[in-house]
């Protein structure tokens, strides 16, 4: 019994040994960033160190100096990401209504189409995307980075996942025989039942949305509507070549809101990945 | 999902076309057009301004011979592929570690919760972002990895003028080293996702099957790989082919980390940063960069395919037949 014991003991001490390592290795990156963000270019020429810097003020000058509007490009991200994600959750919940509710021609085809989209690879229709958008004169404009959300297949299947496992028939039915018309039983009765579910799919879609790097870059080209990954990635330039705590400062400037963001929610997060899905 | 008589009159049932409307509209605009777009885009000649503006000629099979024979397209190809297998064996492998581990009763390990908050963190992170990070971290001369590296008095030796000189590493020089790099950093971002989707698997499975095991007097080891693997395997089975789907996808990582051509030597130039180097850059062959997105598209299907042919569960299979 003793060795047993012991033995198991060593097999923890490794465990955690690992997983220590394996943390360290997932915060030190993001830790240095945020570090080298408040050195100056010395410091951060003359080696790595822990502790914070005092030059913020100055690498932010540095950053924002050469026509660098990332506030500007803050909120465009901002704007961009919320209106879609208000689009996207609140109309796949309606289709993911309309497909688990009613019994409709099409409802079985319409299902299957959404299955195999989830499945084709993001690239195969990029370049007729481009080009069609051209053609509506849309390139840059924000409206071919908010609207397709609406066709969000990934979300409508969530949805309906998780709608079959909470929602009962007989409240719908109850709702109809109190004279609710559709809309209004989905608007008042439904959508208070999927909160949750609702809630994880925004914060999926915001992340998506926020993270997008290729479709705004591609589409949009006044520098006075990029979005922040966009302003990111000017980073690379030929003028930052020099300012290192700027360009850390400028990388962080576009991970800490996530970060702040994950540190309250990450729980909520973590469990919304396999909410209402994954039933083998 | 088997629920039957719901509303029960084709009257109620006809809302279902409103509900679903704004979703069909927008697919079949913003993404089924799009898509069959591309697919005649890939068998015309439009390129440049013109070609954007409609003025092109269907010019038969062309691009798909110049495709076939193209060795920047393959080259593209089997620099995706690799790059996403070296980052997906070490990830299934870690991640099936960690998730047996975590979800073991008898190791009772703490601070799980706190683990995996942190191990999946790097997967919210902006990947644009993450490129450049990286990109700084392993600077050459003086990023902080080659800093971190001289402390421990490692250096790379360089030949010059007939002498070995040490000198820091100049990491995006060098081919192995730049599609590790890529490899990392697509394991860093994505296994802690894997691991979260694995201990759903694992949680899912039955405990009265463990628990009969246990009074036949199995250990942990024969549960593992008796009850665990082999339950798994659906989950393995679709976190390999939806891995696979996203890998043949890598795009901003190698685009950013070097020169957006895949430097060194196009050797991390996945088939997506080729696509953007067709049509965005240079001469914008749009025609042929469509040809090359439907190009990626069959050979995904096929690899998709043949992991469900050849992973599936042989006595399934034959239970079918």
């Amino acid at each position: 019994m003793k060795s047993y014991t012991s033995a198991l003991n060593l097999k923890r001490f490794f465990i955690y040994a690992f997983m220590t390592i394996l943390a360290l290795l997932a915060v030190v990156p993001v830790y240095l960033l945020l570090i080298n963000a408040t050195r100056t270019n010395a410091q951060i020429n003359a080696g790595i160190s822990l502790i914070p810097g005092h030059n913020v003020a100055y690498n932010w000058h540095a950053l924002t100096s050469r026509n660098f509007q990332i506030q500007q490009g803050f909120f465009n991200s901002l704007y961009i990401a919320v209106s879609s994600t208000v689009l996207s959750v609140y109309f796949s919940a309606m289709t993911a209504y309309g497909l688990h509710v009613y019994r409709f021609k099409g409802r079985n085809a319409l299902w299957g189409l959404i299955l195999v989209v989830m499945m084709l690879p993001a690239s195969l229709g990029f370049i007729g995307f481009y080009q069609f958008i051209a053609k509506l004169k849309l390139l840059d404009s924000y409206i071919p980075l908010i609207i397709p959300g609406i066709a969000a297949a990934g979300t409508v299947l969530f949805l309906r996942q998780y709608l079959s496992s909470v929602l009962s028939v007989d409240l719908i039915d109850a709702a109809r025989i109190d004279g609710a018309g559709e809309f209004r039983t989905f608007n008042t009765i439904i959508i208070p039942i999927i909160t949750p579910a609702l809630a994880a799919q925004c914060i999926f879609s915001f992340v998506g949305s926020w993270n997008n790097f290729f479709t705004p870059f591609v589409l949009i080209s006044s520098v006075k509507k990029y979005t922040l990954p966009m302003l990111v990635q000017m980073l690379r330039g030929d003028i930052y070549r020099t300012e290192y705590g700027g360009i850390y400062l400028g990388i962080a400037v576009s991970i800490v809101p996530i970060l702040i963001f994950y540190g309250f929610m990450s729980r909520f997060i973590i469990s919304g990945i396999t909410m209402g899905g994954i039933k083998e | 999902m088997s629920q039957k008589k719901i509303g029960n009159e084709t009257r109620v049932n006809r809302w279902g076309y409103f509900f679903v409307l704004p979703f069909v509209i927008v697919y079949f605009l913003f993404n089924l057009y799009p898509t069959l777009y591309t697919l005649m885009l890939a068998f015309t000649n439009s390129k440049g301004f013109s070609g954007l503006s409609g003025n092109y000629v269907f010019v038969g099979m062309k691009n798909f011979s110049k495709l076939v024979q193209d060795q920047y397209f393959w080259g593209a190809l089997s620099n995706t592929f690799v790059m996403w297998g070296w980052n997906f064996a070490p990830q299934l492998g870690i991640a099936l570690l960690l998730s047996i581990w975590l979800s073991d009763i008898r190791l009772k390990l703490k601070g799980q919760g706190f683990f995996r908050a942190v191990i999946y963190m790097p997967n919210l992170l902006t990947a644009a972002s993450v490129a450049l990070l990286y990109r700084s971290l392993f600077g050459y001369p003086i990023g902080p990895v080659n800093q971190f590296l001289q402390s421990l008095d490692i250096y790379d030796i360089v030949e010059r003028d007939g002498k070995a000189i040490r000198e820091a590493f100049n990491f995006f020089r060098d081919v192995s080293m730049s599609r590790g790099i890529v490899a990392f950093i697509q394991w860093w971002m994505w296994y802690g996702h894997t691991v979260i989707m694995l201990m759903a698997g694992i949680t899912s499975i039955s405990s009265s099957l463990y628990e009969s095991a246990v009074v036949d007097g199995a250990n942990s080891r024969q549960t593992t790989w008796y009850i665990t693997l082999p339950m798994l395997r659906p989950m393995m089975l679709y976190i390999l082919v939806t891995n696979m789907i996203g890998g043949m996808q890598m795009l901003e990582i190698p685009f950013l980390l070097t020169d957006m051509r895949g430097a060194p030597d196009f050797k991390i130039r996945t088939t997506n940063v080729y696509i953007y180097n067709m049509a965005f850059q240079g001469v914008n062959d749009y025609a042929y960069a469509a040809a090359i997105s439907i190009g990626v598209f069959i050979v995904t299907i096929i690899l998709a395919l043949s992991i469900f042919f050849f992973l599936q569960d042989r006595s399934e299979l034959k239970k079918r037949v």
